[in-house]
């Protein structure tokens, strides 16, 4: 049985490549008038993220600085930050690679500031809920008590899986010109998770969705400026899905839209009976 | 819903123009081009009379007024819908959908005066 051991971290890869000054906003409700920036020293080493740095200026100039983090790995959508004049996952961008001596670090855009670089993203998860973000069938006993499971084929599953990767991270909302002046746009995260709904082939809800997606502050409102699919970190198109959405409605307008088909339901199996083929899994180890 | 129909009809109108203003350019602008094809006035296709001329047929007259309802219906929605982006009140959208809606059909019912007055009263211009 061969051994696995962590990889040698090399000294040179923890040599500082050189200092970056951080510029972060800062801004406390309860004590500051209004928000100032503040400047920071960072010895940076090789694969550093802009993450990393606010986490070593916590760890050791101001333990005072507010920001969200979670995950590190770009999955979890807390570290959503405006940086370097676009919003940015700070776990996702690698200080070398902004390539500048000065990295500027602001809240996310069209949010209100909780404080320092954490965003309010309330109004966000509400617009999100106001679609009904989840499978809506007509046969709600089913959904309660079910007797098997809703058929979808690979090809009705790539309908709609791109939309899926949405993280809820809102920095599309924050790149998105109309959410600027419009307070009351629904929003391209939210658009593109009606439409990842919309298009699942188990979904039956889109009647439901639809007063609050094409109310006069819903798809209409879209420029298709696309800023919303330009920031996304996970390459969501959220600009597409409104597209999409738009055409929807216009096809159903001309009466030629196209009926999704009815999902069927797979019983469960009576028992389940093992393939012979396939070789037994070796006994647990660990009980 | 009711702003999915306004919607549709502003794309519709938008296709109208498309139609409708090309029409207008090629006859303007392209005289020479229908000339060679013996679908042109003569003349100078901008001067008064021959202006009036077109006026006063009915194939001209029928386009005049659609191409006013299209344009009157695109440029007014697609304004109000500029006005609607400064997150207004509901009593403020209440009121500019209500002024859009009634100066667009002023001006709508007042150029279609115009120019089926013109059509029927040659003799007036």
């Amino acid at each position: 049985m061969s051994e696995t051991s962590a990889p040698e971290v090399q000294s040179s890869d923890l040599k500082v490549i050189k200092n970056v000054t951080f510029e972060i906003l800062r801004y406390n409700p309860e004590k500051d008038e209004a928000p100032r920036m503040q400047e920071f020293q960072v010895p940076v080493i090789k694969g550093m993220t802009v993450l990393d740095g606010l986490l070593w200026i916590k760890e050791n100039l101001d333990s005072s600085l507010a920001y969200r983090s979670s995950c590190r790995m770009g999955v979890c959508g807390s570290c959503g930050m405006f940086i370097n004049g676009l919003p940015r996952l700070a776990c996702n961008n690698q200080i070398m690679h902004l390539e500048a001596d000065t990295i500027t670090i602001k809240p996310l855009p069209n949010y209100n500031i909780i404080r320092d670089l954490v965003p309010d993203l309330e109004g966000f998860f509400d617009k999100h809920k106001s679609i009904q973000p989840y499978m809506i069938r007509e046969q709600v006993e089913e959904l309660d008590n079910p007797t098997g499971e809703f058929f979808q084929s690979p090809d009705e599953l790539v309908d709609y899986i791109q939309f899926a990767y949405c993280i809820k991270c809102g920095l599309c909302l924050s790149a998105c010109p109309t959410v600027a002046t419009d307070d009351n746009f629904i929003g391209p995260q939210a658009l593109a998770q009606a439409y990842r709904y919309n298009a699942d082939s188990r979904d039956e809800g889109a009647k439901e969705r639809e007063e609050e997606l094409y109310s006069s502050h819903g798809v209409w409102r879209c420029h298709f400026a696309g800023a919303c699919s330009d920031v996304c970190p996970k390459g969501v198109d959220p600009a597409f899905a409104i597209q999409l959405l738009k055409q929807d409605m216009f096809m159903q307008k001309l009466h030629v839209h196209k009926q999704k088909p009815a999902t069927h339901i797979i019983p469960w199996a009576a028992e389940h009976v093992p393939n012979e083929k396939i070789p037994k899994a070796p006994e647990r180890t660990v009980k | 819903m009711r702003e999915s129909s306004l919607w549709f009809w502003h794309i519709i109108a938008g296709a109208v123009i498309f139609v409708f203003l090309g029409l207008h350019m090629f006859i303007m602008h392209l005289e020479s081009i229908l000339g060679f094809l013996g679908l042109g006035y003569g003349g100078d296709v901008t001067s008064a009379q021959s202006v009036f001329m077109r006026s006063q047929q009915g194939f001209f007259m029928v386009t005049y007024i659609i191409l006013l309802g299209a344009a009157l219906y695109h440029g007014l929605y697609g304004f109000r819908n500029i006005l609607f982006e400064l997150s207004l009140s509901r009593t403020w959208e209440k009121i500019i959908n209500w002024f859009f809606a009634l100066g667009g059909l002023a001006l709508f019912v007042y150029g279609t005066y115009v120019a089926v007055f013109i059509f029927l009263n040659p003799a007036a211009v």
